[in-house]
């Protein structure tokens, strides 16, 4: 079965997940990770660069621009304006206009403020942003940010870093469902099967961080979650079958022996 | 003793002393910043890469550098 590729403001991409570059533990495990990954789009943060240690490598010495799709995150952001001027600064480093749009709203569960990111949407797609927000897996909240224009949805599985997986398919099989722009999975994932899962409710990707860069040996688990959501997005593509009480038999009921 | 502010910007949120008023273009090549891999505010405004070299910085100016690393 072909699988079609998956179109992210205007460009098309083959693999389906979304992988950060947070939490390694130098450039050089950050790119192993991302090639076992598969991974085309990785997210990166915007940070003031370190002025008195000139000799520093950066990232995308790491990370050719040319081959990856850089996507700048607004971590640590806690209102519209902040995540707006830190969209803008990264839009003028020159990867191009796709930025993850992240408001938090509170510093211990690092859930979004839904206000403040529709809020910044808003400002950030008449910009000519491609706005990709990361929010609470809130069917309408998903409605109105796909309304504002943003290129996709990526409500959240479970916290940031928790590794809880989907808390809540019933609400991510809605927002799917509802969807016109891709729905992404954005936080929470905390293993391969909580990927397959995500892809077999339908969603469109996955973008994980954690619980890659912080297993136990992360070139594996990369590799695993790329297997993961393969697997999923085939089984969601091949129809799984109804869920039923009992037992129906594989083995053909007549002919047996005597 | 001169006010040493008079002739330093505040970068990246520490003082940093300038001289005298500094072509942006030169401020990067001195901090061994590549254009490609940074983006640039002064006094809240963002430089374009385009306008580096008719950018003046001068003293008392708000500068920020930022560059990318990793994050989720």
């Amino acid at each position: 079965m072909q699988d079609t590729s998956f179109e992210l403001g205007g460009k098309q991409f083959k693999s389906r997940l979304i992988v950060g570059t947070g939490k390694y533990r130098d450039f050089a495990e950050t790119r192993a990770a991302v090639e076992a990954s598969g991974a085309e789009i990785v997210t990166v943060a915007v940070r003031r660069v370190n002025i008195t240690d000139r000799g520093k490598e950066n990232l995308l010495d790491y990370l050719d621009p040319a081959r990856y799709q850089i996507l700048p995150n607004t971590a640590g952001c806690f209102t519209a304006d902040e995540a707006i001027r830190t969209c803008r600064l990264a839009r003028e480093v020159g990867v191009g206009d796709l930025v993850k749009l992240e408001v938090i709203g509170d510093q211990q569960t690092l859930f979004p403020d839904v206000a403040a990111t529709l809020e910044a949407a808003r400002v950030l797609v008449k910009e000519g942003f491609k706005v990709m927000p990361y929010v609470t897996d809130d069917p309408v909240t998903c409605l109105r940010l796909q309304e504002l224009g943003c290129v996709a949805v990526m409500p959240l599985a479970a916290p940031i870093g928790s590794g809880l997986g989907i808390r809540n398919p019933f609400n991510l099989a809605i927002i799917i469902e509802q969807a016109k722009v891709p729905v992404i999975v954005d936080a929470g994932v905390g293993t391969a099967s909580d990927a397959a899962v995500a892809m077999e409710l339908g969603c469109d990707g996955v973008l994980m961080n954690t619980a890659i860069a912080g297993a136990k040996n992360p070139i594996a688990m990369a590799r695993a979650m790329k297997l993961a959501v393969e697997a999923g997005r085939l089984a969601y593509r091949a129809g799984r079958i109804e869920r039923k009480l009992y037992a129906t038999a594989s083995s053909p009921l007549t002919g047996l022996i005597g | 003793m001169p006010d040493s502010s008079a002739t330093s910007i505040t970068l990246n949120g520490d003082l940093y002393p300038l001289g005298a008023d500094t072509p942006l273009i030169a401020l990067l090549e001195r901090l061994n910043m590549r254009r490609g891999r940074v983006a640039v505010e002064i006094n809240r405004a963002i430089v374009p890469k385009s306008s580096y070299g008719q950018t003046i910085v001068r003293a008392g100016d708000q500068v920020e550098i930022v560059n990318f690393v990793g994050g989720g």
